[in-house]
């Protein structure tokens, strides 16, 4: 690892893949640092993925405020310069019930105040034109066509390539221990060595809090906000068209039901506030409660073709509710980036913004890279390609013609190209959230053993050391018995 | 693109596939592509390499490849046309296949008809919905047999299995031999899914115990599993509360059922049975889609590969009299309906006239286990043959050979039931 850097990012999610992407624009010498083994393994890897178009957003708010930027952002630039997968689909906020007509006309009103475009309330017909399978008691919409999806994986994983390819170093495994402040600078002691940083960004998410102590800032407390969902298969043949809402109550912003930007349907999330910013296990009474909440706008929905189950934990700031960005005064040089729990994702183009809104007055003024390239393009992706196109691609790479995952139909090609991107994929779930291998009806079931081959070849280690996520995440523990191959051959491999 | 013509396409080169190719050979089809997409022919009998396979068809006990051996040697003497390393990706309703490699590159054959014997793939953690974390260490019970039995590679050293379906019985036993610590298998049913043979030989040979009416509530572990809780549960399969308690492991293998995989057969417009998941057919094993039939393990589960080739043999020689000149049909279709204890019956209808046969098979299931039963078959109210059974159980599939000159012109359904002898 180099032992000094302009600015020294802390925190691989979409924020701090998102700032690094933004300030790679100047002449500056950007580092990020994460603590595992890939990208995206924190709350980006399990949310909603919804770029809300702002009708619920608070203007008092730096939340409020950033969501309707960040939507303005990905409309305007973001989709255009990043192979990302990003669809407007629109939402709808469902009102089943006459008492809650008021609370719909109330999110119009807040809406075009926000300058949310396009707004309107259907009632009738026009509903079930927009979503034919909602459920029969529906009496009116509030439709906000501006609403999108995004894929969180491809969009973080596409924006540390961008920044990579743009001059920043990104550093896995480099888990920050400790800051020493000194003065000037600051020296970071992460698990890959020290380097010492003009300016550091606090985007650690959940961990936002402990990263602040370690400079002595203790004015804010981390408060994991757990939410559960359940994935369908996409052939399970359930029609959903728009991210649909029930209207929200005080009590509950109600379960939230929408296509992927692969064509799957997510149903979720809760909230429970929980202790400890470690436990992302799903429970019975947590996914019950979200089918059960699903089903009041789709009743179609059951628990027959679900694919996935998983959790998520929002970075809550409970005093503020709000999100935390500013330079710090006591400890100059050091940005936090914290409590930015939903919609994190839909901002995160605004956040970066103000990220280096900030750095420019902290540096006093940044003069931009002429070689500044924004666009950046992924894996192809044989599974979305016809016939014809798909010829041609295993033609220029036979790689293309070996299918290893069946259900996604994932080529080695696409898992060699994720393997060599600038900020490569280590470990088997960093492969399926890159190009899919695993995020089918099998569940790796098939794939797997494949998977965990391609790493190891490519990645010259043995297979026993190939990772699911974390470091100590091993799948396999040893060699067998009796081996089918000739002794040599075994210990060829090992 | 790589455009070729074939009569005749089977896509899977399992026991299924190269039963089907080798007697639609033998039949006269002389023009036949098997499609596989594994490196080597033989399905999932290469990872079986366990004894037990051939009893029926064979007379004797061999072990899954040495099974798989005697029909790859057939269809390569016949000089039937192999592509392994192939992937189907499409059958058209009109049998084109879309197939790719990496030596042909895409592949669009333009075939005539299309034996589908895909197999089939197993459930998941996810698709029961076991709560909890999403550590390393849970795997589908095959997946661990690929990783120890052709990867050499042994994933786990405290197991628990969850489904007492053959695989998990064959699999105690293997990670057991491997010196892994089987701790228990556990069964949410009261009863057994897997062979009576492979309990006996695979669990009480070894005092691994089987907890029946028992199933695992939650995963445990950050980074690997560390331990799983299990619950009893009532008749209706819910946990008890307070039944709970942890096992410490590092594994969960999860043999909890398998799925016929069907997605290039729904793609190609091919209708589905709700309860065997796989493909409603005809006794020639034809699907709604002239020219496509289906065979093996993706029309229904089989636990004994040696039906599997007598049902492949069958949809091989419709196959090949489909491409002589047509299949005679009846005048009146006969549905075939499952009775009382009879989860499904495969085929679901009867509909050609074949001149020189002399039985028809039906393969069904039973839904519980039951003793001393007479399994019934009747015309309406009319009971045409019974058969008794010392005892049936859900994991073994029974057999029941009609003789064809029962089978009369004026009848429209036909159905099985299986009740306690002497009702
Ligand atoms: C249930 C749920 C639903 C949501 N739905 C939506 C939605 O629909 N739309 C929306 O806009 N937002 C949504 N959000 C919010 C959104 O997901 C988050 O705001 C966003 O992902 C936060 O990204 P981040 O990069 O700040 O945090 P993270 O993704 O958690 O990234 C922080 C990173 O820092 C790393 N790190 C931690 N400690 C250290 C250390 N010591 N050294 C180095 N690295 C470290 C972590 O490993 C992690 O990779 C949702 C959130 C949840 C939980
Ligand atoms: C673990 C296990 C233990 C068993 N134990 C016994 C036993 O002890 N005794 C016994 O008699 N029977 C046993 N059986 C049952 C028997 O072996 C199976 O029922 C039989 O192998 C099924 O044959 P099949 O050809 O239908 O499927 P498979 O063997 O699964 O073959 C299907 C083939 O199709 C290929 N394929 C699938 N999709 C595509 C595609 N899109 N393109 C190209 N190729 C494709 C697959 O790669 C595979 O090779 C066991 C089965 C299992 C799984």
């Amino acid at each position: 690892m180099k032992d000094k850097t302009d600015i020294l990012i802390i925190g691989g999610g979409v924020t701090g893949c998102f700032a690094a992407r933004e300030l790679s624009r100047y002449d500056l010498d950007i580092t990020l640092v994460e603590k595992e083994p890939s990208l995206c393994t924190g709350t980006t890897k399990a949310n909603t993925a919804l770029i809300h178009a702002g009708f619920n957003a608070d203007p008092d708010k730096l939340k409020g405020r950033l969501n309707m930027r960040g939507n303005q952002l990905y409309h305007e630039r973001i989709q255009h310069e990043l192979d990302v997968p990003i669809e407007w689909l629109g939402a709808l906020v469902v009102a089943k019930e006459e008492e809650k007509l008021p609370k719909l006309e109330e999110l119009l009103e807040k809406g075009q105040e926000n300058g949310v475009p396009d707004l309107e309330i259907v009632k009738g017909d026009d509903i079930y034109d927009l979503e034919p399978h909602l459920a029969d008691d529906a009496i009116a919409a509030l439709h906000a066509p501006t609403a999108g999806i995004v894929n969180p994986f491809e969009l973080t994983v596409a924006l540390a390539n961008n920044a990579a390819m743009n001059g920043a170093d990104v550093y896995l495994e480099a888990g920050v221990e400790d800051i020493e402040d000194k003065g000037e600078t600051k020296l970071v002691k992460t698990a890959k060595g020290d380097i010492e940083a003009n300016i550091v960004i606090n985007a650690a998410g959940l961990y936002a809090d402990k990263i602040a102590n370690m400079v002595g800032i203790d004015k804010f407390e981390i408060t994991p906000r757990r939410g559960e969902y359940y994935l369908y298969d996409k052939q399970a043949d359930i029609d959903v068209q728009t991210t649909v809402f029930p209207v929200p109550t005080k009590v509950s912003k109600g379960i939230v039901v929408t296509p992927t930007d692969e064509g799957n349907v997510l149903i979720g999330p809760n909230a429970e506030v929980i202790e400890s910013v470690e436990n992302k296990s799903t429970t019975r009474e947590g996914l019950d409660e979200v089918l059960n909440g699903a089903q009041k706008t789709i009743p179609e929905l059951s628990k027959r073709n679900v694919i996935k189950e998983f959790a998520g934990l929002r970075p809550a700031i409970t005093e503020t509710g709000d999100f935390l960005i500013e330079a710090s005064d006591e400890v100059p040089g050091f940005i936090n980036v914290a409590g930015i729990q939903s919609p994190g994702l839909a901002s995160a183009p605004a956040i970066a913004e103000k990220v280096v809104g900030i750095v420019k007055e902290e540096i006093g003024g940044l003069r931009e890279d002429p070689d500044f390239d924004p666009n950046y393009e992924g894996p192809p992706k044989f599974r979305h390609m016809s016939h014809e196109e798909q010829a041609k691609l295993v033609e220029e790479d036979k790689n293309y013609g070996q299918i290893i995952c069946r259900c996604e139909s994932v080529t080695k090609g696409e898992i060699l190209e994720a393997i060599r991107e600038p900020v490569g994929a280590r470990t088997v779930n960093d492969i399926k959230r890159r190009v899919r291998p695993g995020s089918g009806r099998c569940q790796g079931g098939f794939c797997e053993p494949k998977v965990v081959n391609i790493l190891s070849e490519e990645l010259g280690i043995p297979e026993d050391e190939v990772v699911l996520e974390s470091k100590e995440s091993k799948l396999l523990r040893e060699r067998t018995k009796e081996p089918l191959l000739n002794e040599e051959e075994v210990s060829d491999n090992e | 693109m790589n455009k070729q013509e074939y009569e005749l396409v089977v896509v899977g080169g399992g026991p299924a596939g190269l039963a089907a190719a080798q007697e639609a050979y033998d039949q006269g089809v002389r023009d036949i592509l098997i499609l596989e997409r594994d490196f080597e022919l033989g399905g999932i009998l290469q990872q079986c390499i366990h004894n037990g396979f051939g009893l029926h068809y064979f007379g004797e006990e061999l072990t899954g490849p040495e099974y798989a051996q005697q029909f790859m040697e057939n269809v390569r003497e016949r000089g039937v046309d192999i592509k392994l390393d192939t992937m189907v990706l499409e059958v058209t309703p009109e049998k084109d296949v879309y197939a790719i490699n990496s030596d042909d590159g895409m592949l669009y054959i333009d075939a005539e008809a299309v034996i589908l014997a895909m197999g089939c793939r197993e459930r998941t953690r996810e698709a029961i919905d076991i709560p909890g974390t999403r550590p390393a260490g849970v795997y589908s019970a095959g997946t661990a047999q690929r990783y120890v039995n052709m990867e050499q590679w042994i994933p786990g050293e405290k197991v628990v299995i969850l489904g007492s379906g053959d695989i998990g019985l064959i699999m105690a036993r293997r990670m057991h031999l491997e010196g892994a610590e089987v701790e228990a298998v556990l069964e949410i049913m009261p009863f057994s899914g897997g062979l009576v043979r492979n309990i006996v030989q695979c669990l009480d040979d070894f005092d691994i115990p089987l907890r029946m009416q028992q199933t695992v509530t939650e995963i445990h572990g950050k980074d690997r599993l560390e331990a799983v809780t299990v619950a009893e549960v009532d008749d209706n399969m819910q946990p008890i509360p307070g039944t709970e308690y942890k096992i410490e492991c590092d594994t969960l293998l999860l043999s909890v059922g398998l799925i016929p995989e069907n997605e290039l057969s729904k793609d190609a417009g091919v209708k589905m049975h709700d309860v065997t998941g796989g493909p409603i057919v005809n006794e020639g094993r034809e699907t709604n889609i002239e020219g496509i039939f289906a065979c093996g393990n993706v029309l229904h589960v089989h636990d004994l590969v040696d039906w599997v080739t007598e049902e492949s043999l069958v949809a091989g020689k419709t196959a090949a009299n489909y491409l002589q000149g047509g299949i005679d049909k009846r005048e009146q279709e006969i549905e075939v309906n499952p009775g009382e204890n009879v989860g499904y019956i495969v085929p679901q209808k009867i509909t050609n006239d074949v001149e020189d046969r002399k039985l028809v098979d039906l393969y069904m299931r039973c839904k519980k286990p039951m003793e001393h039963v007479t399994i019934n078959l009747y015309s309406g109210d009319k009971k045409l043959l019974d058969k008794n059974e010392r005892r049936v159980e859900p994991g073994e599939m029974i057999t029941f050979p009609v003789p064809e000159q029962m089978i009369s012109d004026d009848m429209d359904s036909l159905k099985v039931d299986i009740v306690k002898e002497g009702e």
